[in-house]
């Protein structure tokens, strides 16, 4: 079993919350893992990524080499665009349709969102509005982890348990949004 | 042994306390922020008493580090690679003095510059220096190498420099670790070391030779080292000499299996024996380092090897920026996947200050003054505040070092530039800034310093800022004169009045210093 992941966002949106309950789960299965992760500068709104490797045997790099990564994950659309490179040609991309337009040239959305949607194997969701619809537009990220859920190779269980435990220091209540938002990204990856 | 998953400024931090570390010195600085921030969250430590507190810089970290290691401790001084300039003078001595307990010396690189203004390799200050250098190419290995390090540290009475890169450093991965921790050192500064600690001369002149005398060892120590290793290939038409984490990205070209004769280097000197060897039996050298063409470089010669030795500095592999998986499998005419070109969509992103960071209102205050003012100049320095250089504040002109931005400020006034603007930070202020500062006292340089006092060292996540509650007192006390001493608070509703007031200052002939003190939005977020 081997899976290369890209995400892509913005700084402050959380990427790395997606990665690390990825990692956790991989760990309790046993596998292999590497995660190269932004830090400094560019967390400051500025575009970040992060390689995401789970394997059963050895991994050697940090980074995933452009033109094989079997997922792409953004959190925003034109991110998604820009790491776009970073997928093998069967790979899926999976992107929120919500832009972060914290830049005066940004393109007109619905372009956007028609080029990620031009890809074979592409999800376009608004997380935030799913995420909002069962409890917590903050749960967007776990709206985005249940869409990915699918290309994992990974019991779903285990993915459950570990937004359980992640959230768990914030009460039932914030646990039950996660879970939901989880499933509603889930049932919304079906048919890709 | 237990796994746990650590980012490898991590797996060195822990590492270095299951090797019974007394003391870890540190300022931040991407990529190597995290080690320290690792042992300051650690109960471990904490129940160990280990000294885990940020020092004012790098400098100070190296020379209190130095301390420890004179008292017979275990001590480590973690910097990013801009920092070891900072610290070179302590750390170049300290391979004089030689150390008593062990001292580690940790450098994070930053190769393609994600969040510096250079990309130097720090493996040319371990050879300026003259001591061992581990460079690992895992996560595991950094772990590992903090016992290793501290144990040859201890037997050849060295620092040693501990080689990091962004990709290890902020890279998570599985890492066992030991559950038998090594105890700490018992305090041990009794012992008659005056003999070499003092660099008068007459004993420097011993010591020194002493420390060439220590060189074939070290390399003989390297043929030895676990970490340094030999493989045989049967395709001799190329041998490979992978150093660090470039080993990584040659096993994912070959996916494990590389068909050449590889040498992979993670402690220097080099390894003699295996060099030869690669050199005897292989027709040419493909050099994978991380950084700049050191090994390459050595092997080359001044004048070239007619291509025998090939790299970075053959156009094999990029002469600038970070290594990866595709640019070492093109090295060796491996098939990479064609790519898409770029989306013309895609916008470039760069990083800017937060929605109600205070930095912003200062350079809003300040721009409307200099609006006014064309032959003012402005120096900038280094932190969050340096997204200033960009729009939509294009406020400063220059940023080159930690503390630069007074003493250029200074140097061009001295010049004629009025007026002369240095904006600096609270904590890039205490790091470099307030030697500058007393300097524009002595002279009384016509110059207006704006320290921009968020309380924290912002850019690398909220660590301390040791003027932290007092930088008024530190700046009459360098002798600024009280009444040109200001401390205005940057919100849009006193706008106005820090105009005002910024101009005034501007405008005196002579030293002032306006502090613009408001708390970084993020660390008041982290608070709530």
């Amino acid at each position: 079993m081997k899976k290369d992941i890209v995400l892509a966002g913005v700084g402050g949106q959380g990427i790395l919350t997606i990665a690390s309950i990825i990692g956790q789960a991989a760990v309790k299965q046993g596998l292999n893992i590497k995660q190269s992760e932004v830090h400094g500068m560019a967390q400051r709104g500025g575009a970040v990524l992060a390689h995401l490797r789970l394997s059963s045997d050895a991994i050697h790099s940090d980074l995933i080499a452009p033109g094989t990564a079997d997922a792409l994950i953004a959190v925003e659309p034109m991110e998604a665009l820009r790491q776009a490179e970073s997928l093998h040609p069967q790979g899926v991309i999976l992107a929120n349709s919500r832009p972060v337009a914290n830049i005066g040239d940004y393109p007109e959305l619905e372009t956007v969102l028609a080029a990620l949607r031009a890809y074979p194997r592409s999800l376009v969701i608004d997380a935030e509005a799913m995420a909002a619809a069962v409890g917590s537009a903050r749960a967007m990220n776990m709206v985005m982890l249940g869409a990915v859920s699918p290309f994992l190779g990974m019991p779903v269980e285990v993915l459950e348990a570990t937004i359980a435990e992640a959230f768990a220091r914030k009460g039932p209540e914030v646990v039950a949004a996660n879970r939901q938002a989880f499933a509603a990204g889930q049932a919304a990856a079906k048919g890709i | 042994m237990t796994q746990l998953l650590l980012l490898g400024d991590e797996a060195l931090a822990q590492g270095a306390l299951d090797a019974g570390l007394s003391g870890c010195y540190a300022y931040p600085g991407t990529p190597s922020t995290e080690i320290m921030e690792y042992l300051q969250g650690s109960r471990e430590a904490a129940e160990r008493g280990v000294h885990r507190e940020w020092s004012c810089n790098e400098k100070v970290a190296m020379e209190e580090g130095l301390g420890m290691s004179f008292a017979g401790k275990r001590a480590m001084v973690c910097m990013k690679h801009v920092g070891l300039n900072v610290a070179a003078d302590g750390f170049v001595n300290a391979a004089v003095t030689g150390t008593h307990g062990g001292l580690l010396v940790v450098s994070a690189d930053d190769p393609s510059m994600h969040s510096s203004q250079n990309e130097q390799d720090s493996r040319f200050y371990a050879q300026f220096a003259m001591v061992p250098c581990l460079e690992p190419s895992s996560q595991q290995e950094a772990y590992a190498m903090a016992a290793h390090g501290f144990a040859l540290s201890e037997r050849m009475e060295t620092p040693v420099l501990v080689r990091l890169c962004t990709r290890l450093s902020h890279s998570r991965a599985n890492v066992a670790v030991s559950v038998d921790k090594q105890p700490m050192k018992e305090l041990d500064a009794l012992n008659e070391m005056r003999g070499r600690f003092v660099l008068l001369p007459v004993i420097a002149k011993r010591n020194y030779v002493r420390l060439c005398e220590k060189q074939d060892e070290f390399a003989r120590l390297s043929e030895e080292s676990p970490f340094n290793r030999y493989s045989d290939g049967p395709d001799r038409s190329i041998g490979v000499i992978a150093t660090g984490i470039g080993y990584n990205y040659l096993q994912e070209a070959f996916a494990g299996a590389c068909p050449h004769p590889v040498l992979k280097i993670s402690q220097y000197p080099l390894p003699k024996r295996q060099l030869s060897r690669l050199l005897a039996e292989c027709r040419q050298i493909m050099v994978i380092e991380e950084g700049m063409p050191l090994v390459e470089q050595m092997l080359r010669g001044p004048l070239g090897d007619g291509g025998r030795t090939r790299g970075r500095l053959t156009g094999d592999l990029p002469r600038t920026g970070e290594l990866n998986p595709r640019a070492v499998a093109q090295a060796f005419g491996l098939p990479a996947p064609a790519l898409p070109a770029a989306s013309p969509l895609v916008k470039m992103r760069p990083p800017r200050l937060c929605d109600g960071c205070p930095h912003a209102n200062s350079y809003d205050a300040l721009n409307e003054v200099l609006k006014s003012r064309p032959t003012s100049r402005v120096f900038g320095d280094i932190g969050c505040y340096t997204l200033g250089a960009l729009p939509p504040y294009n406020a400063i002109h220059t940023c080159v070092d930690m503390g630069a931005s007074i003493a250029m400020a200074k140097g061009a006034a001295d010049a004629g530039v009025h007026p002369a603007v240095a904006v600096i930070g609270d904590s890039t202020f205490t790091h470099s800034g307030m030697t500058a500062l007393l300097d524009a006292v002595w002279e009384n340089s016509p110059i207006t310093v704006v320290i921009l006092d968020n309380g924290t060292t912002g850019m690398t996540g909220g660590q301390t800022s040791q003027a932290a509650g007092h930088m008024e007192n530190i700046c009459a006390g360098l002798g600024v004169a009280p009444e040109h001493i200001r401390i205005l608070t940057p919100l849009p509703k006193h706008h106005a009045a820090n105009v005002e007031a910024l101009a005034a200052e501007l405008d005196y002939a002579g030293l002032s210093v306006v502090i613009l003190r408001r708390e970084c939005i993020q660390t008041l977020r982290r608070k709530k």
